[in-house]
């Protein structure tokens, strides 16, 4: 009995040992940072604005983490990113508020929560199926474009949508959510949005995608079916976005209308991805709550018209971020001073002095005089020397 | 008799389109990229016509002012912040463009805040007609502007040597630069025109609304690049049709009471079933993509 538990332990612990615990940082960093506050949330520890901080953080990852499967990995801009949030909040606060006025649930359901959560999603999902069929035909400046006059179009049909159903101009009336909990549960979504969309990019269909990003026309030559993964990465995207409506609705409760979904606000999303990096979920997961954090913080001390100076320095911001990892002008520069770049410098001076040693330069025994048609001229084989090799756990247990 | 009126009210508004489109269709052919700043520079020029109106109470001197200012701000765009990103790809231009759009509307806000100003009533022409037929000045003013205008344009892309080195430049720009064209100065002289078009179409927006805002360049800024993507972005008629097509919609559908209220849901949806039936637009060519 003891062997049994020795032999199925020892196998557990090979099998966690060869999980590449890099890519699942940020979902462990969040769930921690979800249990300290839940706990003192829960024991009466942690300050009210503290909780809405959380909360709005978890909304803006999400947002932020699901616009990055569409820029920074498909490569294509969408700009109706508030547009799809607009839809999720509105469906899921209407459901959640029917739910409450007229079968009788209590305002901090947790089952009408999901209800709303997932009707939020699926409207949206079913918009950006909507959107995504001309996005099949589209490509980069039409599509913004398109996902930008879809924005407007749901703004205008929300606001002069009657009283009854949506509430119009005035705004719809959504139930509220107790404070100490509800960051929980926007953390928890943001759990699963981060899990499910480092699945996707991870696996074939991710490769699929980031091939479409790199060259399209490649990416059909060999086989990839543009079109359905297209519309499979807007209907994810939007589900999530969706999803960071409802939320959005639970959280600032009470009357919510869609006069702050605009074009700025999806512009604001699209400054988390692009100061994260393009086709990186940390980095946008970063930048999110970076963002998040030091709006709030400037929202105490700029009020009026001053308020703007953040959209200024975001702008800026976006700005020479983009000019300078982009220009090609820029490119010795940006190469020198890549951070990466740097760091293994250092490390490779502290262990042997072949850092001016060129890759492939090793690679050669005896200098070609002559080149032959087809001959292959160079391999990149970089041996990796700083990482013993992984032995399979199957290996070693025969042993 | 209404419907005629409104045709015609549409017509100019689409002239105004037209001319705003313009802007867009002619960078977009040269530079290969969207410049979603357009709308801003739009706005910069109406305060710049708040401004000088203010001072001098001279609409002329207004007008050419704001002519000179839009010009000046698109070619300073240009420079500092597309011409680092040519030949890199066209989302970090689409970007960086998206960026000078934000950055733009934010100092107008800081600088006139965000309340909306009037225009001084210099530009109220009165009405003619009488009865039912009543049309305003202004309408006539904007109609035969934009005919003029536009006619002038064509003329000068179809014969001045600048002109044809556009045309060139929007063909082959490996050619074009063969043959002793300087591509970066060709892209500023047409970046200066569409800014120069815009400042003039600041004019004849505030004979329609004369209200000024941060955010005043956004709609037309958007609806124009409808009315382009509509005729077919990168043709000059093209930009004309659609402008056209594009104002006489808003007229018509702001005519029903019914449909006012969605009138931009309606135009946007046009450009959406447009880009679904033909892609290229009306007067669009399509070019196939190689590797």
């Amino acid at each position: 009995m003891s062997k049994f538990d020795k032999k199925t332990f020892s196998s557990f612990f090979n099998k966690l040992k060869n999980v590449k615990w890099k890519h699942y940082i940020a979902p462990i960093v969040i769930a921690i940072i979800t249990i300290v506050c839940g706990e003192m949330s829960l024991t009466d520890n942690l300050k009210m604005t503290y909780q809405v901080m959380l909360e709005k953080m978890a909304i803006a990852m999400i947002l932020a983490v699901s616009l990055s499967l569409v820029v920074g990995f498909l490569g294509e801009l969408s700009l109706g990113h508030a547009g799809f949030m607009c839809v999720g909040m509105y469906m899921g606060g209407k459901v959640a508020a029917v739910m409450v006025q007229n079968a009788g649930y209590g305002n901090d359901n947790v089952f009408v929560f999901f209800l709303a959560v997932l009707a939020g999603g699926l409207a949206a999902a079913i918009c950006g199926f909507i959107i995504g069929l001309p996005a099949l035909r589209l490509r980069g400046d039409y599509l913004a474009i398109v996902t930008l006059a879809f924005c407007q179009i749901v703004k205008t049909i929300f606001i002069n949508s009657s009283a009854e159903t949506f509430g119009g101009a005035i705004g719809l009336w959504t139930p509220r959510m107790n404070r100490d909990y509800m960051f929980i549960l926007a953390m928890g979504l943001l759990l699963i949005t981060i899990i499910a969309v480092q699945n996707i990019i991870r696996s074939k269909h991710g490769r699929a995608i980031t091939a479409i990003r790199d060259s399209e026309i490649a990416a059909r030559a060999t086989g990839v079916e543009v079109t359905k993964y297209k519309l499979l990465v807007f209907v994810v995207s939007s589900f999530f976005a969706g999803i960071a409506g409802v939320l959005y609705s639970y959280s600032n409760a009470g009357i919510v209308s869609s006069v702050k979904f605009d074009y700025n606000y999806s512009i604001e999303i699209l400054v988390m991805v692009v100061l994260g990096g393009m086709g990186s979920i940390n980095g946008s997961l970063i930048a999110a709550a970076l963002i998040t954090y030091i709006n709030i913080e400037l929202n105490k001390y700029l009020t009026g018209n001053l308020a703007v100076l953040q959209n200024i320095i975001y702008a800026t911001i976006l700005i020479l971020f983009v000019i300078y990892n982009n220009a090609p002008a820029l490119k010795d520069f940006r190469e020198r001073t890549n951070p990466k770049r740097l760091l293994s410098k250092l490390k490779t001076r502290n262990k042997k002095e072949s850092s001016d040693v060129r890759d492939d330069e090793a690679a050669w025994d005896r200098v070609p005089t002559k080149i032959h048609m087809d001959e292959i001229l160079s391999l990149d084989l970089r041996i990796q020397s700083n990482e013993p090799e992984k032995k399979m756990p199957d290996d070693e247990e025969k042993q | 008799m209404e419907y005629i009126i409104n045709f015609i009210n549409g017509l100019s508004l689409g002239g105004i389109y037209a001319m705003i489109a313009l802007g867009y269709t002619i960078v977009y052919g040269i530079a290969k990229m969207l410049n979603f700043a357009h709308g801003d520079i739009i706005m910069a020029g109406g305060y710049t016509v708040v401004v000088t109106l203010g001072l001098l109470h001279q609409p002329i001197v207004a007008v050419l002012f704001a002519i000179i200012f839009c010009t000046v701000l698109g070619v300073c765009i240009e420079k500092v912040a597309y011409k680092p990103l040519r030949g890199s790809s066209p989302l970090a231009v689409l970007i960086t463009a998206i960026g000078m759009s934000y950055l733009l509307q934010s100092l107008a806000q800081i600088i006139f805040g965000s309340a909306p100003k009037m225009v001084l009533d210099y530009l109220n022409l009165g009405v003619l007609g009488k009865g039912a037929f009543t049309i305003s000045v202004s309408t006539i003013v904007t109609l035969s502007c934009t005919v003029v205008l536009m006619t002038a344009l064509t003329l000068f892309i179809k014969y001045a040597k600048i002109g044809r080195a556009m045309v060139a430049v929007s063909e082959d720009k490996a050619a074009a630069k063969l043959m002793g064209i300087n591509i970066n100065s060709i892209i500023t002289i047409t970046f200066a025109i569409g800014s120069a078009f815009a400042g003039l179409s600041v004019i004849f927006y505030f004979m329609l609304t004369p209200t000024m805002s941060p955010t005043f360049g956004a709609m037309p800024g958007i609806k124009a690049f409808t009315a382009a993507v509509i005729g077919g972005i990168g043709s000059i008629p093209g930009a004309i049709i659609g402008g056209v097509l594009l104002g006489v919609i808003e007229c018509f559908s702001n005519m029903i009471p019914q449909l006012a209220p969605y009138t931009e849901a309606i135009e946007f949806g046009l450009l959406i079933i447009i880009l679904l039936v033909k892609p290229s637009g009306i007067l669009g060519k399509m070019k196939k993509e190689k590797v």
